[in-house]
């Protein structure tokens, strides 16, 4: 009996091992049969992956699978929700990245600097029909890495039944808005997230209407990372400025508004004004609230309210394994006109395009007044060295917002910039 | 099983001890756990054989085989119990560990994530510009013999040009769609877009050299002459192009010119100390260091000593006999442990607003409890009681099973009063079970990340400080310096997180040490 048992395991043990062993052979035509399977099926080679975030993975499918039936390949879109940069960046290093990326165009600088992504080259027509906005924020060293496809930026978002006239000054903005509170019909004189970090993005517009900038210029126009300039005096008058905006002057900028609970004040009607991107409009439609849109305003005789403007982008990655289709799509195919109006009726941010833009004005007024608001709008710097800016401007700027020194505050954003980004 | 086997030569003269009986749920389960071995080392097998990665796919066919040596014969019984365990020690303790020291002799992070090659291809690729003046030319594919060639036409003459590797030539006879696109050449198969794709790596691959640079193919229906700008040269290890010469700076993992100016693309070099160098140099980090470390050590201990008192409280309390309805209590005493710790330490951030808070509601209060470094500490320390004490109270309750009762009885029949006898009987005797288990929860609390940078992002901080907050443990402080300011510093990461895990590592030593002498008063 046991005997035997010992026989049968040993037996057992050498077929297991020869399967695991010499699965080699049988397996490696498997494995290559298996990769083109699906392509063989549809007469040719290759597939090409797309990464998206959730919002676009639906919009984009059939225009994928129109891609792939045309050039005879599978088109995969892969839906990535979390950290989109940095696992993009991690899976390429590994190889296991994919060949077309989508993500903001302030990444770019990163993903150079990376040999992330390869440069796009965009015919003179194909340029022409972009806003030229959009294809400025996607030239980085004199170089497009990517086709722009949608533009956002920020705008001033009115209760019009509150405040029929859009403010034509901060001051009037927030003389209107004091009024309002003043008769209990609002709780808060204005809604622009700060939190305890504070908020760069949405407060950039109004500091630079003070006079605050981030950069220097460098010869080319690009900014410059050497010349940090949160600590000049025209920045520091411009935090003294949000001092006066913030909870011991004029209350209008208070900590306890973040990006939490900003959008779902104003649609609740505690707030006639709103700073916010196109993503608060589903949000604000739904509550009901009559609203209008328009740039925010500057102060009086201050310089222009600027807002970042943010470009979402096709890139192609450099490691991706099908290159030559990759270019195909982002080059040649999403620079289509219906491509640009399905992305945007998934998710309405007004498109790069502007054929597509001219379309979407016709059915959607919001698109048209944020592009408008934007017009002056810088875009963001795509240099590495902005991840340096954003915290400690936040942290200054909740300083002032509380009412703390704002020249020290400014004094310390500027040292620690400098230090991480070693300007000594 | 060898033990079978020995026993069954005396088997005859000696009364066999009772054999481990083979029931039908030990045979299913141990033939479910070799195939799902199997399943594995067969799943892994296709892809190291196209890599062609033959030592690890040896490493492989090795592994199957002591897997099947070892569970499929009677031998070999300790090892048995001792492999698995020990497999995924390595894999899941020292592997990681040894990675991460590794990695703190690097400068692996953004900038520096590949190796030397990798940053000359993408710095080469990078620098191609479109020759100025150059035509923007409709690409078709084609085949002349086995050879593929370009077609290439310039859209305003409408000229045909044959590419291939040699070079560019006219080419006469070409018929032209309606699009531009070339429909027939005379001796040459022209592709269609599917057998294009098809060969799409080929085309991608491919390069007509020119006067002034290479052409190239820009996707499947265009091509473009470009010129790389900045160019490699082996000889003097530098990139020279437009604007200057860059000299490999292996010490940086750069290409630096004379201005000490770099390329944007580095690779990954190896940088000896240096990371812990600046780690214990560098002003911002080392000044606020001992501060940091203070808070960090009262926050793991309030958290614990806390979560641990109440945890023990409500067992005591449901654990005496004249209790009554303890089951809904203890339901309700563990659903914050049942919630998951993320969503709601995001609600309790919310919670503690100002102006909106629920918990300035209800209190009629105007405090910013996360905006202040005083209320922001306690209400962090709050949050991580609420969220702490549900598994304090379920390790107590199971310790609590284990002491007889007929102690605390004695000691109440010769005199102690109840709090005599918890501090002197049931405490003691608890401790022995669970301080270990209070050791790993002051570990875990220690790096508790979530707790506060779901919460307080490690702020207030003080407008004369935007680097270090008032709530900031050692691991989120950390963590903003390694991937905040300069993007992903996994390098100077690696060597912080050696510095935490060698104080972790201290404090735990120290603290069961003292729980031996303990165990040894108590045993």
């Amino acid at each position: 009996m046991r005997k035997r048992a010992l026989g049968v395991a040993a037996l057992a043990t050498l077929a297991f091992t020869a399967t695991a062993c010499g699965g080699s052979e049988p397996a490696a035509p498997a494995a290559t049969s298996g990769a083109s399977a699906p392509a063989s099926s549809a007469a040719g080679g290759g597939t090409l992956v797309i990464w998206a975030d959730p919002s676009r993975v639906q919009p984009l499918k059939p225009f994928a699978d129109a891609f792939g039936k045309e050039n005879g390949v599978t088109v995969e879109v892969k839906e990535i929700s979390k950290d989109n940069q940095q696992t993009f960046l991690t899976a390429s290093q590994q190889g296991s990245g994919p060949d077309i990326m989508i993500g903001a165009h302030d990444w770019i600088g990163n993903l150079v600097q990376n040999g992330a992504i390869d440069p796009v080259t965009l015919t003179e027509e194909q340029k022409a029909a972009f806003s030229e906005k959009a294809v400025q924020a996607v030239t980085f060293n004199g170089q497009i890495y990517g086709a722009p496809y949608a533009v956002e930026n920020i705008a001033l978002i009115r209760n019009t039944e509150l405040a029929p006239d859009a403010p034509a000054t901060i001051e009037d903005m927030i003389a209107k808005g004091k009024q309002l509170k003043a008769d209990g019909k609002v709780k808060e004189v204005l809604c622009l997230p700060v939190g305890q970090k504070g908020d760069a993005f949405h407060v950039y517009p109004i500091f630079a209407s003070a006079g605050g900038a981030l950069f220097g210029t460098t010869a080319t126009g690009d900014p410059d990372p050497k010349k940090v300039l949160l600590g000049a005096p025209d920045s520091v008058k411009a935090f003294e400025k949000l001092k006066d905006l913030g909870e011991k002057g004029d209350g209008a900028l208070r900590t306890s508004i973040t990006n939490e609970n900003y959008i779902v004040n104003f649609s609740g009607g505690k707030c006639a004004y709103l700073v916010s991107g196109p993503w608060a409009i589903a949000d604000i439609k739904k509550a009901g609230v009559s609203y209008d849109i328009s740039a925010v305003p500057s102060f009086k005789g201050g310089k222009p309210a600027t807002p970042f403007v943010g470009v979402q982008t096709f890139f192609v990655a450099s490691k991706g394994k099908s290159k030559a289709l990759a270019q195909e799509f982002v080059a040649n195919y999403v620079t289509n006109v219906d491509v640009a109006m399905a992305l945007y009726k998934a998710d309405p941010r007004p498109p790069a395009l502007t054929a597509a833009l001219q379309q979407v004005q016709a059915e959607d007024p919001d698109a048209a007044k944020f592009m408008e608001a934007g017009k002056e709008g810088m875009p963001m710097p795509a240099i590495p060295e902005m991840a340096a800016i954003w915290e400690p401007f936040g942290i200054a700027e909740n300083a002032a917002v509380k009412g703390g020194d704002a020249a020290e505050a400014a004094a310390a954003a500027q040292k620690a910039i400098d230090g991480a980004l070693k300007n000594n | 099983m060898s033990l079978d086997v020995r026993e069954a030569g005396r088997a005859a003269a000696t009364p066999a001890r009772p054999r481990r009986e083979i029931t039908t749920a030990f045979v299913v389960s141990r033939i479910a756990v070799l195939a799902v071995t199997a399943a594995i080392l067969l799943y892994a097998v296709p892809p190291l054989v196209a890599a062609e990665s033959w030592t690890a796919l040896a490493l492989l066919c090795a592994a199957a085989a002591a897997v099947a040596c070892l569970y499929l014969t009677r031998r070999f019984v300790p090892a048995k119990y001792l492999v698995p365990g020990t497999v995924f020690l390595l894999a899941f303790q020292v592997f990681p560990v040894a990675y991460t020291v590794t990695t703190a002799f690097t400068n692996f992070g953004d900038g520096h994530r590949g190796s030397k090659a990798e940053a000359v291809t993408a710095i080469e690729a990078g620098s191609v510009r479109q020759a100025p003046g150059s035509p923007e030319y409709g690409l078709t594919p084609a085949l002349r013999g086995e050879e593929l060639v370009f077609l290439l036409v310039d859209p305003k003459t409408k000229q045909v040009s044959l590419g291939t590797a040699d070079g560019l030539t006219p080419l006469a006879g070409a018929e032209l769609g309606l699009t531009g696109k070339v429909v027939a050449a005379p001796g040459l198969t022209v592709l269609k877009a599917p057998e294009a794709a098809a060969r799409a790596a080929d085309i991608s691959a491919m390069a007509v050299p020119t006067d002034g640079g290479l052409i190239k193919a820009n996707g499947l229906s265009r091509a473009v002459e470009g010129r790389a700008t900045l160019t490699y040269d082996a000889a003097c290890d530098c990139v020279r192009g437009d604007g200057g010469t860059w000299a490999a700076d292996e010490e940086q993992g750069y290409f630096v010119n004379a201005r000490g100016e770099h390329l944007a693309q580095g690779w990954q070099v190896n940088v000896g100390l240096d990371n812990f160098a600046r780690a214990l140099t560098d002003r911002t980090i080392s000044g606020y260091f001992l501060g940091v470390l203070g808070w960090n050590v009262i926050f793991a201990l309030a958290s614990v000593l806390g979560t641990f008192a109440l945890g023990m409280a409500v067992a005591l309390a449901l654990h005496h006999p004249r209790m009554r309805g303890t089951k809904v209590y203890r339901i309700a005493v563990i659903l914050p442990y049942a919630m998951p710790s993320f969503a709601m330490l995001l609600v309790w951030r919310d919670l503690f607003n100002r102006d909106f808070g629920l918990v300035n509601q209800m209190l009629g209060a105007h405090v910013d409890w996360l905006g202040e470094p005083g209320t922001a500490r306690l209400g962090v320390i709050l949050v991580n009681l609420w969220l702490g004490f549900p598994y304090m109270f379920l390790v107590t309750t199971g310790a609590l099973q284990a002491i007889p009762r007929e102690l605390t009885e004695a000691a109440a029949i010769d005199g102690a009063t109840p709090w005599r006898a918890f501090r002197r009987v049931t405490l003691p005797l608890l401790l022995v079970a669970l301080t270990p288990l209070l050791i790993s929860s002051f570990a875990f609390n220690f790096n508790n990340f979530n707790a506060i940078a779901l919460t307080t992002e490690g702020g207030p901080f003080p407008a004369a400080s935007p680097q270090v907050g008032s709530t900031d443990l050692l691991i989120t402080y950390t963590f903003r310096l390694a991937f905040g300011a300069g993007g992903a510093q996994f390098g100077f990461a690696a060597a912080i997180s050696v510095f935490i895990f060698t104080i972790v590592a201290l404090i735990s030593a120290v603290a069961f040490r003292r729980t031996r002498k303990q165990e040894e008063v108590y045993a």
